[in-house]
C-alpha cells in the first residue's frame, strides 16, 4: 500500500512518454517522485505504447538516422504541415533539444533500430524503437523502479487542488479507492482528450460515436478539463483533431497502427452514397494519410469504401483484415450494402476518364484521369482486373490539438497571462502550442520527450529551492 | 502441414504482424514474414521453426494479451513446432509420441537405467561388478564392449535414422528448395552455432520479463557444447579403442576424459540454469502443454551429465560397475527417445534457418 500521508516532490500525472522522460528525470535530479497512471499494468504507456519513431536533429549520420537533418529543414517541415499555426520560438527550442532525445531514451534502456522495411521510409528523419512504443515504455517503466519512483497503476488523477495558484494535493480514485496525493509540484503529462466521446460530441455529434480511437482508451481529458476550468490557459483548436483511414472492421478503441489503410492512392474512394469525394491520387501517401481521416470523418455515417482490383493488392502493405473480394463491380456493392448500379457506373466512369500513363507506385507518376470530378491525378489505373477488392474504411483519431499554454520551461501558463507556480505539463496535453494542426510523423515523441526532460528538471530545481 | 487450429490461429496473429512489423528488428521470423503476404500451413510451420522463443516480440507487442487481438508469438510457435515435430516424425505415426512427451522423456529415463542395471546383473558376474576394477579393460569386465557397442551404436544408428528422415520429410514439406550453393548452408550454420536469434537484434533477449538479458542463450550455449564435447569424448575414445589400441580407462588428463569432464560440467550448467530459467519465467509467453517435455528432456540431460561425472570420480571403486550401467541406460534410453523429443528442435530450426538464408539470397 502506497504512503498517501507523505507529501511527494514531484507528482507526475499519466504514464506514457512524455510522464516517465519528466519523472525520471526528476528522480535523477534528486526529487521524490510518484507517478498516478490511470491504466493498470498490462495496458500502461498511454499512446506511447503504440508508437514506432521519434524525429530528430542530427548534424551527421548516428547508427540509426542516415545523413544529416538540421534545423532549418526541420523547422521547414514543420511550417510546411501547420500551416504557420506554430510557435516559433518553442518549436525551434523543441527542434534543438530533438537532438538529444534519443540519446536520453537509450540511457533509459530504449534500443533503437535502424529502419527495415515498412511503408513510410523515414531512416533520415526518424530513430525507430526496436519492438516499437511498447518496448520503449517496458525501459522506461523498468528505469523509474530502479530509480525508486512510486508507480501506482489503475489510478485516476480526478482533480488537482490549486490553493492561491499553487497545486498542493491530488483527488485520485487508487483502484477505486478515493484517496489523495500531497505534493510540492505536478507534472501533467496525461494527453489528449480523444478517447471521451462526450467531449468529442459537443463539437461533431453523433459522428463522434463512429470515430475509432487508435490509441489508448484512457486518453479521457479530465485533467486537461480541470486545468482549463481552474485558469489555465488553453491552446490549439478543441474541434481539431488528427485521425488517418482506419479498417472500418477495427476495434472502437486501442487498435493502433496496424488497423491504418494504405490503399487509398490505388484505389477509388466511396462514400455510402457512391460518391468519390476527393482525389485519392493527390500526393504521395506518407504526405496525405492525414488528411483521409478527416476526409471520412465527413461523409455519411463516417464510412467510405476503397474500390481496386487484383493488380492493385502488392502496391501497398498488407492489410490486418482482408479485403472483400468479388468477380464483379455489382457482387462487391453488394457484399458492401451499396448501390450496385451506382457503383458499377461510378468505376465505368472512373475506367473512361483513366489517361495513358506508366503507373509507378510510391512515386507522384503521370497516370491520371480527364473529365470526372473529383479527377484522381497520379495512379490512376482503370479497374477492371477482378477479382475487385474492397476495403471498408473509418476515421481512426489519433489525438485531439486541444491543450495547456506553456512556456520554454515546460511551467503552465495562467490565463493572466503569468506562469503557474509549480505546475509543468509535457507530451500531448500540450503538444498544441507547438503543433496548432497538421502533424510531422514522429514530432509526438520528440514533444513529449523534450519537454518532459525539461518540466522534470525544472519542477526539481523548484523544490530543491 | 494439416490445418490444425494452432496454424489457423499462428496465421490470424502473422496476418496483424505483417501489417504492423514493429518487430522487424528482432529475429529472423518477422523479415521472412514481410517476404510474404499469404501464409500456408507450410509457410507458417517454417515461420515456427525460425523462431527461437525469444519472447521479445511477446514484451514489446502492444497487442499482447489482454489486448483482445491477443498476439503471443513465442507460445503459437512453440505449439505449432511441436505440432510440426509430430507431423514429419518417422517412422509416420511416431509423431504421437509427442503427445504427453514427458511422461514418455520421464518413463524412459526411469526405464533404461533400471533395465540396464538388471540386463548387467543378469550378465555380469556380480564379483566384478560390486568390487573395484583397475587397469585396461576394467569397464569391459562389466559390460561387455560387444554390448556396448550393439546397444549404444544400435540406437545411436537408429536416432540418425529417424531424426534424418524427419529431416527430410520436413524439408519436403515446407520448402523443397535445391540447395544449390554453400553461402546459405554457411549462413545458417552460422547462425544455429552462435544462436544468433536469440541476441534480441543485439542486446539480449526476455528470459524472464520484460528486462533483456543473455543468459538464457548462455546457458544453451553450455549445454549445447558440452553435448557436443562429450560425443566428442566418446568419439576419441573409439579412435584411442580401434585405431590407436589404446584401451580404457583413460588417465584423467588424457583427451577423451578431458573432453567428457568438461562436457559434463557445461551440460550440468546450463541444463541446471536452464530449468531454473523455466520456473522463474513470467509463464504467459509460454506453451504450458510442452513444458512437460521439456523439462523431462532437461533432466534426462541433468542425469546423463551427471552421472558421467559421477562415474569418472568413481571409476576406481567398487560403485563403477553399477554407475557404468546406469550412465550407459541413461545414454541409450536418450538415443531412443531422442527423435520424438524436443532434442529434433536443433534439426528443424536449422533447415528454417537455411530456408531462409536461401529466401533472402533469392529476393
Ligand atoms: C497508433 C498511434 C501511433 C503513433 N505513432 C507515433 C510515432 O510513431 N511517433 C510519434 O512521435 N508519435 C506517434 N503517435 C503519437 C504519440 O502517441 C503521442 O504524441 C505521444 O505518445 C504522446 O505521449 P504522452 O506521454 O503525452 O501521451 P500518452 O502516451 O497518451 O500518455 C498519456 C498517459 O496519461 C494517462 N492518463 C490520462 N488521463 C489520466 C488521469 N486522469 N490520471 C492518470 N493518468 C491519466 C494515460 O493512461 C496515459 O498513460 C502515435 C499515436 C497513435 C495513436
Ligand atoms: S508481435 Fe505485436 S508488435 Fe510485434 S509485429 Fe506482431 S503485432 Fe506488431
Ligand atoms: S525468436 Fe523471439 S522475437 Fe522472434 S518470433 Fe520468436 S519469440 Fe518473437
Amino acid at each position: 500500500m502506497p504512503d498517501f500521508t507523505r507529501t511527494w516532490d514531484v507528482l507526475v500525472v499519466g504514464g506514457g512518454n512524455a510522464a516517465l522522460s519528466a519523472a525520471i528525470t526528476a528522480a535523477q535530479a534528486g526529487a521524490s517522485v510518484i507517478i498516478a497512471e490511470h491504466a493498470p499494468k498490462t495496458m500502461r504507456g498511454g499512446n506511447s505504447r503504440h508508437t514506432r519513431n521519434l524525429r530528430a536533429l542530427h548534424p551527421a549520420p548516428t547508427d540509426v538516422l542516415t545523413d544529416s537533418y538540421l534545423e532549418e529543414e526541420y523547422w521547414d517541415d514543420l511550417l510546411r504541415v501547420t500551416g504557420g499555426r506554430t510557435d516559433e520560438a518553442l518549436a525551434r527550442m523543441t527542434i534543438r533539444a530533438s537532438q538529444h532525445a534519443p540519446g536520453f531514451l537509450r540511457d533509459c534502456g530504449v534500443v533503437f533500430q535502424p529502419s527495415l522495411s515498412g511503408t513510410l521510409s523515414l531512416s533520415r528523419t526518424n530513430a525507430f524503437f526496436l519492438g516499437g512504443g511498447k518496448a520503449l515504455v517496458n525501459a522506461l517503466y523498468r528505469t523509474a523502479e530502479k530509480l525508486g519512483i512510486e508507480i501506482l497503476y489503475d489510478t485516476e488523477v480526478q482533480e488537482i487542488l490549486l490553493e492561491e495558484g499553487f497545486a498542493r494535493e491530488a483527488i485520485i480514485s487508487w483502484r477505486g479507492f478515493p484517496e489523495r496525493i500531497r505534493c510540492k509540484s505536478v507534472i501533467a503529462s496525461a494527453g489528449g482528450f480523444q478517447a471521451n466521446r462526450e467531449w468529442l460530441r459537443q463539437y461533431w455529434g453523433d459522428a463522434a460515436d463512429n470515430f475509432q480511437i487508435r490509441g489508448t482508451p484512457y486518453a479521457q481529458g479530465t485533467v486537461l478539463k480541470n486545468l482549463l476550468a481552474q485558469g489555465v490557459q488553453e491552446v490549439g483548436d478543441a474541434t481539431q483533431f488528427h485521425a488517418v483511414a482506419n479498417d472500418a472492421r477495427s476495434p472502437m478503441c486501442d487498435g493502433g497502427l496496424a488497423m491504418r489503410l494504405d490503399c487509398v492512392p490505388y484505389s477509388v474512394v466511396v462514400n455510402e452514397n457512391v460518391e468519390r469525394f476527393y482525389d485519392e491520387g493527390e500526393d504521395v501517401w506518407p504526405k496525405r494519410y492525414a488528411i483521409w481521416g478527416r476526409l471520412i470523418a465527413q461523409q455519411p455515417n463516417q464510412r467510405a469504401f476503397a474500390i481496386s482490383d487484383s493488380q492493385a493488392l502488392h502496391d501497398y502493405l498488407p492489410s490486418v483484415f482482408p479485403p472483400l473480394k468479388a468477380n464483379s463491380i455489382g457482387e462487391l456493392a453488394t457484399a458492401l450494402g451499396l448501390d450496385a448500379a451506382k457503383l458499377a457506373k461510378v468505376v465505368a466512369d472512373y475506367n473512361t476518364a483513366v489517361q495513358p500513363g506508366t503507373f509507378q507506385g510510391g512515386k507522384l507518376d503521370d497516370c491520371r484521369t480527364q473529365g470526372i470530378t473529383p479527377e484522381k491525378t497520379h495512379w490512376a489505373r482503370r479497374i477492371d482486373q477482378p477479382p475487385y477488392h474492397a476495403h471498408p474504411l473509418a476515421p481512426g483519431i489519433t489525438f485531439t490539438f486541444l491543450g495547456v499554454k506553456v512556456n520554454d520551461r515546460a511551467r503552465v501558463m495562467m490565463s493572466d497571462g503569468k506562469p503557474s507556480a509549480n505546475i509543468f505539463a509535457s507530451g500531448e496535453i500540450m503538444a498544441g502550442n507547438i503543433l496548432g494542426q497538421g502533424y510531422l510523423a514522429g514530432f509526438g515523441m520528440t514533444i513529449g520527450t523534450v519537454f518532459g526532460r525539461i518540466a522534470g528538471e525544472e519542477a526539481a530545481k523548484l523544490v530543491r529551492n | 502441414m494439416s490445418e490444425t487450429d494452432t496454424v489457423v490461429e499462428a496465421r490470424r496473429q502473422m496476418e496483424i504482424c505483417n501489417a504492423c512489423r514493429y518487430c522487424e528488428g528482432y529475429c529472423a521470423v518477422f523479415p521472412a514474414m514481410a517476404m510474404r503476404r499469404e501464409f500456408t500451413g507450410a509457410d507458417l510451420t517454417h515461420l515456427a521453426n525460425l523462431c527461437h522463443g525469444c519472447k521479445g516480440c511477446y514484451h514489446a507487442c502492444q497487442y499482447a494479451p489482454p489486448h483482445a487481438f491477443g498476439i503471443n508469438i513465442p507460445q503459437t510457435f512453440a505449439t505449432l513446432r511441436a505440432e510440426s515435430y509430430a507431423e514429419f516424425a518417422w517412422p509416420a505415426g511416431m509423431g504421437g509420441l509427442f503427445e504427453r512427451n514427458g511422461t514418455l522423456v520421464t518413463a524412459v529415463a526411469v526405464l533404461a537405467p533400471v533395465l540396464a542395471l538388471l540386463l548387467t546383473m543378469a550378465l555380469a558376474d556380480p564379483a566384478t561388478l560390486y568390487t573395484a576394477q583397475s587397469g585396461v579393460g576394467a569397464f569391459f569386465r562389466v559390460v561387455p564392449y560387444w554390448l556396448i557397442i550393439t546397444l549404444a551404436g544400435g540406437s545411436f544408428g537408429f536416432a540418425l535414422l529417424a531424426m534424418g528422415q524427419g529431416a527430410r520429410r520436413y524439408w519436403r514439406g515446407t520448402a523443397q528448395k535445391p540447395i544449390t550453393s554453400p553461402a546459405p548452408v554457411a549462413e545458417a550454420a552460422f547462425d544455429i552455432l552462435t544462436l544468433r536469434n536469440l541476441g534480441g537484434g543485439g542486446h539480449g533477449c526476455n528470459d524472464v520479463d520484460d528486462s533483456f538479458s543473455a543468459t538464457k542463450r548462455w546457458l544453451h550455449q553450455a549445454m549445447f557444447g558440452g553435448f557436443m564435447l562429450c560425443f566428442a569424448a566418446t568419439t576419441t575414445g573409439a579412435i584411442f579403442h580401434h585405431f590407436l589400441g589404446w584401451k580404457s580407462p583413460h588417465a584423467f588428463l588424457s583427451l577423451p576424459v578431458q573432453l567428457g569432464f568438461w562436457g559434463g560440467i557445461g551440460m550440468l550448467i546450463g541444463t541446471t540454469g536452464l530449468l531454473w530459467l523455466k520456473t522463474v519465467t513470467d509463464p504467459v509467453p509460454v506453451a504450458k502443454k510442452l513444458l512437460g517435455g521439456e523439462y523431462a528432456m532437461l533432466g534426462l540431460l541433468w542425469l546423463i551429465a551427471a552421472s558421467g561425472l559421477l562415474l569418472l570420480g568413481l571409476r576406481h571403486t567398487g560403485a563403477m560397475g553399477v554407475l557404468l550401467a546406469l550412465h550407459l541406460g541413461l545414454v541409450i534410453g536418450f538415443f531412443l527417445v531422442m527423435p520424438y523429443s524436443k532434442m529434433v528442435h536443433g534439426i528443424y530450426r536449422g533447415l528454417a534457418l537455411l530456408r531462409h538464408a536461401q529466401e533472402k539470397r533469392a529476393a
